[in-house]
Protein backbone atom coordinates (compact mmCIF):
# COMPACT_ATOMS: atom_id res chain seq x y z
CA UNK A 1 0.00 0.00 0.00
CA UNK A 2 1.05 3.65 -0.14
CA UNK A 3 1.87 5.50 3.23
CA UNK A 4 2.57 8.70 2.11
CA UNK A 5 2.49 11.70 -0.38
CA UNK A 6 6.23 12.43 -1.28
CA UNK A 7 6.53 15.06 -4.21
CA UNK A 8 3.85 17.16 -5.87
CA UNK A 9 5.05 19.51 -8.37
CA UNK A 10 3.45 22.49 -9.39
CA UNK A 11 4.75 24.64 -12.64
CA UNK A 12 6.38 28.20 -12.28
CA UNK A 13 8.13 30.61 -14.57
CA UNK A 14 11.15 31.51 -12.88
CA UNK A 15 12.92 29.29 -10.06
CA UNK A 16 14.78 31.75 -8.13
CA UNK A 17 12.16 34.07 -7.89
CA UNK A 18 9.62 31.28 -6.60
CA UNK A 19 12.23 29.80 -4.20
CA UNK A 20 12.12 33.15 -2.93
CA UNK A 21 8.15 33.85 -2.64
CA UNK A 22 7.85 30.16 -1.00
CA UNK A 23 10.49 30.92 1.14
CA UNK A 24 11.02 33.83 2.10
CA UNK A 25 7.18 35.20 1.87
CA UNK A 26 5.51 32.10 2.58
CA UNK A 27 8.01 30.74 5.57
CA UNK A 28 8.05 27.81 3.43
CA UNK A 29 12.11 26.11 3.60
CA UNK A 30 13.85 24.89 0.81
CA UNK A 31 13.87 20.78 0.53
CA UNK A 32 16.55 19.47 -2.72
CA UNK A 33 18.38 21.76 -4.66
CA UNK A 34 20.51 19.45 -7.21
CA UNK A 35 21.86 20.57 -10.38
CA UNK A 36 21.91 17.75 -13.20
CA UNK A 37 23.14 19.28 -16.28
CA UNK A 38 20.87 22.06 -17.36
CA UNK A 39 18.51 20.41 -15.09
CA UNK A 40 17.50 21.96 -11.25
CA UNK A 41 15.57 19.66 -9.38
CA UNK A 42 14.21 22.13 -6.33
CA UNK A 43 11.65 21.43 -3.93
CA UNK A 44 10.20 23.24 -0.98
CA UNK A 45 8.35 21.94 2.12
CA UNK A 46 6.68 22.92 5.33
CA UNK A 47 9.88 23.07 7.82
CA UNK A 48 10.34 20.71 10.39
CA UNK A 49 8.53 18.11 8.45
CA UNK A 50 8.91 14.76 7.06
CA UNK A 51 6.34 15.58 4.61
CA UNK A 52 5.42 16.15 1.33
CA UNK A 53 7.73 18.34 -0.69
CA UNK A 54 6.79 20.32 -3.60
CA UNK A 55 8.97 20.24 -6.72
CA UNK A 56 8.97 23.83 -8.66
CA UNK A 57 9.30 22.44 -12.06
CA UNK A 58 10.14 25.20 -15.21
CA UNK A 59 8.08 24.49 -18.47
CA UNK A 60 11.28 24.61 -21.23
CA UNK A 61 14.02 22.09 -21.97
CA UNK A 62 15.02 19.68 -20.90
CA UNK A 63 11.52 18.75 -19.90
CA UNK A 64 9.40 20.24 -22.85
CA UNK A 65 10.00 21.63 -26.27
CA UNK A 66 9.45 25.79 -26.13
CA UNK A 67 5.97 25.48 -28.06
CA UNK A 68 4.68 23.07 -24.75
CA UNK A 69 6.74 25.49 -22.64
CA UNK A 70 5.24 28.34 -23.83
CA UNK A 71 1.46 26.98 -23.42
CA UNK A 72 1.71 25.84 -20.23
CA UNK A 73 3.87 29.51 -19.24
CA UNK A 74 0.17 31.10 -20.44
CA UNK A 75 -2.01 28.26 -18.67
CA UNK A 76 0.09 29.26 -15.16
CA UNK A 77 -0.28 33.13 -16.11
CA UNK A 78 -3.96 32.72 -16.20
CA UNK A 79 -4.34 30.95 -13.14
CA UNK A 80 -5.57 27.81 -15.16
CA UNK A 81 -3.28 25.40 -13.34
CA UNK A 82 -3.69 23.20 -10.05
CA UNK A 83 -2.24 24.92 -6.97
CA UNK A 84 -1.50 23.81 -3.57
CA UNK A 85 -3.27 23.99 0.07
CA UNK A 86 -1.22 24.19 2.73
CA UNK A 87 -2.90 24.00 6.80
CA UNK A 88 -1.52 26.75 9.45
CA UNK A 89 -2.28 27.31 13.12
CA UNK A 90 -3.59 30.91 12.74
CA UNK A 91 -4.78 31.83 9.62
CA UNK A 92 -5.15 35.16 10.75
CA UNK A 93 -1.88 35.87 12.28
CA UNK A 94 -0.73 34.62 9.08
CA UNK A 95 -2.59 36.54 6.56
CA UNK A 96 -0.94 39.98 8.61
CA UNK A 97 2.36 38.28 8.71
CA UNK A 98 1.77 37.99 4.57
CA UNK A 99 0.85 41.27 4.41
CA UNK A 100 4.04 42.76 6.36
CA UNK A 101 6.26 40.70 4.10
CA UNK A 102 4.84 42.42 1.18
CA UNK A 103 2.58 39.47 -0.28
CA UNK A 104 -0.60 41.59 -2.26
CA UNK A 105 -2.05 39.21 -4.52
CA UNK A 106 -4.79 37.86 -1.85
CA UNK A 107 -7.43 36.18 -3.33
CA UNK A 108 -9.63 35.43 -0.29
CA UNK A 109 -8.74 37.41 3.37
CA UNK A 110 -9.31 35.07 6.05
CA UNK A 111 -12.78 34.13 6.19
CA UNK A 112 -14.79 31.79 9.08
CA UNK A 113 -16.46 28.10 7.38
CA UNK A 114 -17.62 25.35 9.32
CA UNK A 115 -14.84 23.60 8.77
CA UNK A 116 -12.22 26.24 9.70
CA UNK A 117 -11.06 29.51 8.53
CA UNK A 118 -9.41 30.10 5.30
CA UNK A 119 -7.58 32.40 2.92
CA UNK A 120 -6.19 32.25 -0.70
CA UNK A 121 -3.51 33.81 -1.96
CA UNK A 122 -1.47 33.65 -5.34
CA UNK A 123 2.24 33.10 -6.24
CA UNK A 124 4.12 35.36 -8.24
CA UNK A 125 2.94 33.56 -11.53
CA UNK A 126 -0.44 33.09 -10.67
CA UNK A 127 -0.26 29.64 -9.25
CA UNK A 128 -3.83 29.48 -6.80
CA UNK A 129 -2.70 28.62 -2.85
CA UNK A 130 -4.87 28.17 -0.34
CA UNK A 131 -3.99 28.34 3.28
CA UNK A 132 -6.74 26.65 5.78
CA UNK A 133 -6.79 26.47 9.91
CA UNK A 134 -8.88 23.76 10.61
CA UNK A 135 -11.49 23.31 13.14
CA UNK A 136 -14.18 25.05 14.41
CA UNK A 137 -14.15 28.97 13.25
CA UNK A 138 -12.73 30.89 15.81
CA UNK A 139 -15.00 34.16 16.00
CA UNK A 140 -12.75 36.42 16.56
CA UNK A 141 -12.66 39.69 14.49
CA UNK A 142 -9.59 40.76 13.27
CA UNK A 143 -8.73 42.31 9.80
CA UNK B 1 6.95 38.07 -27.42
CA UNK B 2 6.32 35.25 -24.87
CA UNK B 3 6.99 37.33 -21.95
CA UNK B 4 4.47 40.02 -22.84
CA UNK B 5 1.73 37.78 -22.93
CA UNK B 6 2.70 36.07 -19.53
CA UNK B 7 2.88 39.62 -18.07
CA UNK B 8 -0.44 40.30 -19.32
CA UNK B 9 -1.90 37.16 -18.43
CA UNK B 10 -0.85 37.66 -14.99
CA UNK B 11 -2.36 41.02 -14.49
CA UNK B 12 -5.73 40.21 -16.29
CA UNK B 13 -5.46 37.59 -13.45
CA UNK B 14 -4.90 40.07 -10.85
CA UNK B 15 -8.07 42.60 -11.51
CA UNK B 16 -10.20 39.07 -12.15
CA UNK B 17 -8.89 38.08 -8.38
CA UNK B 18 -10.19 41.88 -7.98
CA UNK B 19 -13.57 41.24 -9.10
CA UNK B 20 -13.51 37.67 -6.94
CA UNK B 21 -12.49 39.58 -3.69
CA UNK B 22 -14.57 42.13 -3.78
CA UNK B 23 -17.89 40.80 -5.98
CA UNK B 24 -19.95 42.44 -3.15
CA UNK B 25 -19.40 45.47 -4.11
CA UNK B 26 -20.02 48.34 -6.25
CA UNK B 27 -17.77 47.50 -8.44
CA UNK B 28 -17.43 49.77 -12.34
CA UNK B 29 -15.17 48.29 -15.41
CA UNK B 30 -12.62 51.24 -15.29
CA UNK B 31 -11.47 50.42 -11.75
CA UNK B 32 -11.15 46.83 -12.26
CA UNK B 33 -9.37 47.57 -15.33
CA UNK B 34 -6.73 49.85 -13.74
CA UNK B 35 -5.84 46.58 -11.57
CA UNK B 36 -4.32 45.32 -14.62
CA UNK B 37 -3.30 48.69 -16.29
CA UNK B 38 -4.88 48.83 -19.37
CA UNK B 39 -8.01 51.22 -20.68
CA UNK B 40 -11.40 49.75 -20.02
CA UNK B 41 -12.17 48.83 -23.98
CA UNK B 42 -8.64 47.08 -23.39
CA UNK B 43 -9.37 45.29 -20.51
CA UNK B 44 -13.07 43.99 -21.95
CA UNK B 45 -11.59 42.94 -25.16
CA UNK B 46 -8.60 41.11 -23.90
CA UNK B 47 -10.71 39.36 -21.19
CA UNK B 48 -12.69 38.15 -22.90
CA UNK B 49 -9.92 36.88 -25.41
CA UNK B 50 -8.43 35.50 -22.37
CA UNK B 51 -10.88 33.84 -20.35
CA UNK B 52 -13.81 33.64 -22.58
CA UNK B 53 -16.41 35.38 -21.33
CA UNK B 54 -16.77 39.24 -20.74
CA UNK B 55 -15.59 41.09 -17.31
CA UNK B 56 -19.30 41.56 -16.89
CA UNK B 57 -20.33 38.04 -17.12
CA UNK B 58 -17.84 36.77 -15.22
CA UNK B 59 -18.67 38.92 -11.83
CA UNK B 60 -21.89 37.78 -12.96
CA UNK B 61 -21.83 34.65 -12.96
CA UNK B 62 -19.31 34.97 -9.33
CA UNK B 63 -22.35 36.91 -8.20
CA UNK B 64 -24.82 34.60 -8.58
CA UNK B 65 -22.79 31.47 -7.77
CA UNK B 66 -22.74 33.65 -4.22
CA UNK B 67 -26.10 34.05 -4.14
CA UNK B 68 -26.60 30.31 -5.36
CA UNK B 69 -24.13 29.54 -2.09
CA UNK B 70 -26.66 31.93 -0.01
CA UNK B 71 -29.55 30.33 -0.48
CA UNK B 72 -28.93 26.82 0.05
CA UNK B 73 -27.05 27.82 3.12
CA UNK B 74 -28.90 30.56 4.58
CA UNK B 75 -32.55 31.49 5.28
CA UNK B 76 -32.14 35.28 4.47
CA UNK B 77 -34.73 36.54 1.73
CA UNK B 78 -34.00 37.13 -1.64
CA UNK B 79 -34.21 40.62 -1.38
CA UNK B 80 -31.33 40.85 1.28
CA UNK B 81 -29.20 37.76 -0.64
CA UNK B 82 -29.47 39.94 -3.80
CA UNK B 83 -28.20 42.75 -1.79
CA UNK B 84 -25.47 40.50 -0.04
CA UNK B 85 -23.77 39.36 -3.57
CA UNK B 86 -23.44 42.82 -5.39
CA UNK B 87 -26.61 43.43 -7.31
CA UNK B 88 -28.88 46.75 -6.29
CA UNK B 89 -31.71 45.40 -7.85
CA UNK B 90 -34.08 42.63 -7.20
CA UNK B 91 -35.12 42.59 -10.87
CA UNK B 92 -31.54 43.10 -12.09
CA UNK B 93 -30.81 39.92 -9.95
CA UNK B 94 -34.12 37.71 -10.32
CA UNK B 95 -33.70 38.36 -14.28
CA UNK B 96 -29.26 37.52 -14.53
CA UNK B 97 -29.89 34.72 -12.26
CA UNK B 98 -32.42 33.36 -14.41
CA UNK B 99 -30.51 33.67 -17.27
CA UNK B 100 -27.83 31.95 -15.84
CA UNK B 101 -29.19 28.77 -13.55
CA UNK B 102 -32.12 28.49 -15.80
CA UNK B 103 -34.40 28.86 -12.94
CA UNK B 104 -35.66 31.73 -10.51
CA UNK B 105 -33.87 32.10 -7.15
CA UNK B 106 -37.01 30.87 -5.09
CA UNK B 107 -37.11 27.82 -7.35
CA UNK B 108 -33.07 27.45 -7.24
CA UNK B 109 -33.55 27.03 -2.85
CA UNK B 110 -36.69 25.24 -2.58
CA UNK B 111 -34.52 22.65 -4.69
CA UNK B 112 -31.09 22.68 -2.74
CA UNK B 113 -29.93 21.89 0.06
CA UNK B 114 -26.91 23.06 1.73
CA UNK B 115 -23.76 21.44 -0.21
CA UNK B 116 -20.74 19.85 2.73
CA UNK B 117 -17.34 21.07 0.13
CA UNK B 118 -14.96 23.43 1.12
CA UNK B 119 -15.48 27.34 0.52
CA UNK B 120 -12.57 27.05 -2.49
CA UNK B 121 -14.22 23.72 -3.94
CA UNK B 122 -17.56 25.45 -3.80
CA UNK B 123 -15.85 28.69 -5.48
CA UNK B 124 -14.71 26.78 -8.03
CA UNK B 125 -17.14 23.75 -8.63
CA UNK B 126 -20.48 25.69 -7.90
CA UNK B 127 -20.15 28.55 -10.40
CA UNK B 128 -22.97 28.45 -12.86
CA UNK B 129 -21.59 27.13 -16.41
CA UNK B 130 -20.96 29.77 -19.07
CA UNK B 131 -24.20 29.69 -21.20
CA UNK B 132 -24.97 30.14 -24.60
CA UNK B 133 -27.39 33.06 -24.08
CA UNK B 134 -24.35 35.09 -22.92
CA UNK B 135 -24.52 38.79 -23.36
CA UNK B 136 -21.15 38.77 -25.66
CA UNK B 137 -21.13 42.42 -26.64
CA UNK B 138 -21.69 43.61 -23.51
CA UNK B 139 -19.13 45.88 -22.54
CA UNK B 140 -19.46 47.44 -19.06
CA UNK B 141 -20.98 46.46 -15.33
CA UNK B 142 -23.72 48.82 -16.74
CA UNK B 143 -26.26 47.14 -14.16
CA UNK B 144 -24.30 47.92 -10.86
CA UNK B 145 -23.59 51.44 -11.81
CA UNK B 146 -26.60 52.61 -13.58
CA UNK B 147 -28.74 51.33 -10.54
CA UNK B 148 -26.46 53.21 -7.90
CA UNK B 149 -26.94 56.55 -9.68
CA UNK B 150 -31.05 55.68 -10.08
Amino acid sequence: MITRLNVASIYVLDKDQALDFYVNKLGLEKGNDVRQGEYRWLTIRVPGEEGTEVSLEQPGSPLHDEATAEQLRELITKGALGGLVFITDDARGLYETLKERGVTDFTQEPTDHFYGTDMGIRDPFGNPIRILQQGKAATKATA
Amino acid sequence: MSREVEDFNRRLLRARDAMDRAYAEPMDVAAVAAVAHVSAAHFIRSFRAVFGETPHRYLQRRRVERSMFLLRETDRSITDICLDVGFTSLGTFSRTFREIVGETPSGYRSGHGPVVAPHCVQLAAMRPRVGVAEAAESSSFGEATAAIAS
